[in-house]
């Protein structure tokens, strides 16, 4: 675990960059965390799959994986790669402030 | 008032709840009705022996019907779906049977179509799954024809059943080539998703070694996309390819389709949202889940199933008693890894603890997460305990269904995070 400061706020990071504690997320961070993932400008899809995850995360307690995105967030698995070529599931994941997906047990 | 508990799908989880809910009731307290749509029981742990000629298919299947109890109602018929509002499930035969408790045990399925390419060209040819009794027997006759070249095993994404069934594949395979004298024509290359060889961390790091032991090269982060049967090529959706000359993939898994035509449900993947600890659905306060349908964050194993047993049916005895119910599935699952040469490893885990080193069920008992042949036996019993321990709905001698700690050392290994 580690502090970061991201929009001129500390947040908690566990080892692997998620967010420790979901509540110190807030939407103006959203750019930064994209830059630190290698996304320089943020489209209207890349935001539309962000606030999926967020949303989903919050309503079921644990953020979509990469399928249950392609099934259900309204872009396809193919174009979430486009977007997020480093994993979306992961990625989104970071830039949304949520802890890892957890599908793979 | 007689009660009727309706059971869907009468594989691991259907049978011994039907079967511990007989001994617990009466048939003038409760009427049990068990549907499944087809009589073919498969002993699926078997299914991974079937390619290399050690399991043929035809002995690992028994009619479904003889492993009820007497008292117990059992309804050949597929089911359309179920409807939460009249507490009733639609048969695809056209009859309607209602219920005061449901209980699903409908397993998952395997969706291999939902893949580009994966039933394209090439198909049972070139590319194979040992996770259907067909797909595995075709497979044998294609391993029995391979001479040399590249092999590899792919899982395409989790969830699926007996995770660690894909990592036997490959020490059962590095054995069964070196029993014929090619294993150095032979290229053992595993494809997965995962960032390791498995989902556990001290597990997965000593997996990951035994994999390298047995020469069989671990590609990770491995998102396919694509399979190219034609062209021998598996192509992940961030543009890396794996070529091959035989491969073996594990289809993606979903919950069965009738969950999904069934209003209020299933999830997007049409498993069942379940309460980890009480299996009670989150859909309807009488609709209780068992096994592979739930999507509870254990293993998909049959012994996770046979662990859920005991705390479900005391839940719908407790729902049904109108009392409240007990929490105490821990996400105990026990499982036996095929290292070949006669020999096995044992990992024992549950929602909390990940595998640990030691012995088990205490310290005097089986070692944990080493090879031993001790623990092969114990992979091999585990087949006469499934048809004449499990199914009935026995418990094992000296083994409650809580995951036990006597014999582990956390010493070496933290308890693993939730995240
Ligand atoms: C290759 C392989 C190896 C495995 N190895 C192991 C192992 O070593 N150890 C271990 O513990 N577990 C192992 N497993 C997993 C284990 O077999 C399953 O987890 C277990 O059988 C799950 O039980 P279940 O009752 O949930 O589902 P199942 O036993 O699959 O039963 C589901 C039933 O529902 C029926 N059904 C589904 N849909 C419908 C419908 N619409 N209408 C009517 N009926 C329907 C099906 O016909 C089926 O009979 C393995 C699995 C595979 C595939």
């Amino acid at each position: 675990m580690s502090t970061s400061t991201i929009a001129n706020i500390d947040v908690e990071l566990n080892n692997e960059g998620f967010f420790v504690d979901p509540d110190q997320w807030t939407v103006d961070m959203v750019s930064e965390l994209a830059l630190r993932e290698g996304i320089e400008e943020l489209t209207d899809a890349h935001w539309q799959v962000i606030r999926f995850m967020r949303s989903e995360y919050l309503a079921k307690g644990t953020g979509p994986t990469v399928r249950v995105l392609g099934k259900t967030s309204g872009v396809s698995i193919k174009e979430l790669y486009q977007l997020f070529p480093k994993g979306p599931a992961k990625v989104a994941a970071k830039i949304a402030g949520i802890p890892k997906p957890r599908g793979c047990i | 008032m007689v009660k009727r508990v309706v059971i869907l799908g009468g594989g691991t989880g259907g049978t011994l709840t039907a079967n511990r809910l007989r001994r617990v009731y009466s048939d003038t307290e409760i009427e049990i009705a068990v549907i499944d749509q087809d009589d073919c029981h498969v002993y699926q742990p078997g299914l991974l022996f079937v390619p290399f000629g050690l399991a043929h298919a035809e002995d690992i299947v028994r009619p479904r019907g003889r492993q009820f109890h007497h008292g117990i109602d059992y309804v050949k018929s597929a089911i359309d779906h179920v409807d939460l509002e009249t507490n009733s499930v639609q048969l695809t035969d056209g009859s309607t049977l209602g219920y005061d408790v449901l209980v699903i045990a409908s397993g998952a399925v395997l969706v291999p179509e939902e893949t580009d390419g994966l039933v394209g060209p090439g198909w049972m040819e070139k590319v194979f799954t040992f996770y259907s009794p067909e797909g595995a027997a075709a497979l044998g006759a294609a391993l029995s024809r391979f001479d040399g070249g590249r092999l590899v095993v792919n899982v395409v994404d989790m969830p699926i059943k007996c995770p660690v069934a894909p990592l036997e594949f490959c020490f059962l395979a590095d054995w069964y080539f070196c029993e014929r004298g090619i294993r150095d024509e032979v290229q053992l290359t595993y494809v997965t998703p995962l960032d390791g060889a498995f989902t556990k961390p001290i597990a997965s790091q000593r997996l990951a070694g035994m994999l390298a032991d047995k020469r069989v090269e671990l590609v990770t982060e491995f998102n396919t996309g694509e399979v190219d049967g034609k062209g021998g090529r598996l192509i992940a959706y961030d543009g890396r390819e794996v070529g091959f000359d035989l491969a073996v993939v594990i289809p993606l898994h979903s919950g069965a389709a009738y969950v999904g035509r069934s209003p209020g449900l299933g999830d997007s993947l049409n498993f069942v949202p379940t309460d980890e600890h009480t299996l009670q659905s989150h859909a309807a306060p009488n609709v209780f889940v068992i096994g592979d349908a739930a999507n509870v964050p254990a293993s998909k194993a049959g012994s996770v199933t046979h662990f859920e047993g005991e705390v479900l049916v005391e839940n719908v005895r407790r729902y049904l008693a109108g009392e409240s119910l007990d929490a105490s599935f821990d996400g105990h699952t026990n499982c036996f890894i095929e290292t070949g040469f006669h020999k096995a490893l044992l990992i024992d885990f549950d929602y909390e603890t990940e595998p640990l080193p030691g012995h088990y069920p205490s310290s005097v008992g089986l070692p944990l997460l080493a090879e031993s042949r001790l623990n092969h036996l114990g992979k091999l019993m585990f087949e006469s305990f499934y048809w004449h321990g499990l199914l009935p709905g026995r418990d094992i001698p000296g083994i409650s269904s809580a995951m036990p700690t006597a014999g582990k050392r956390p010493a070496a290994a933290n308890v693993s995070r939730k995240d």
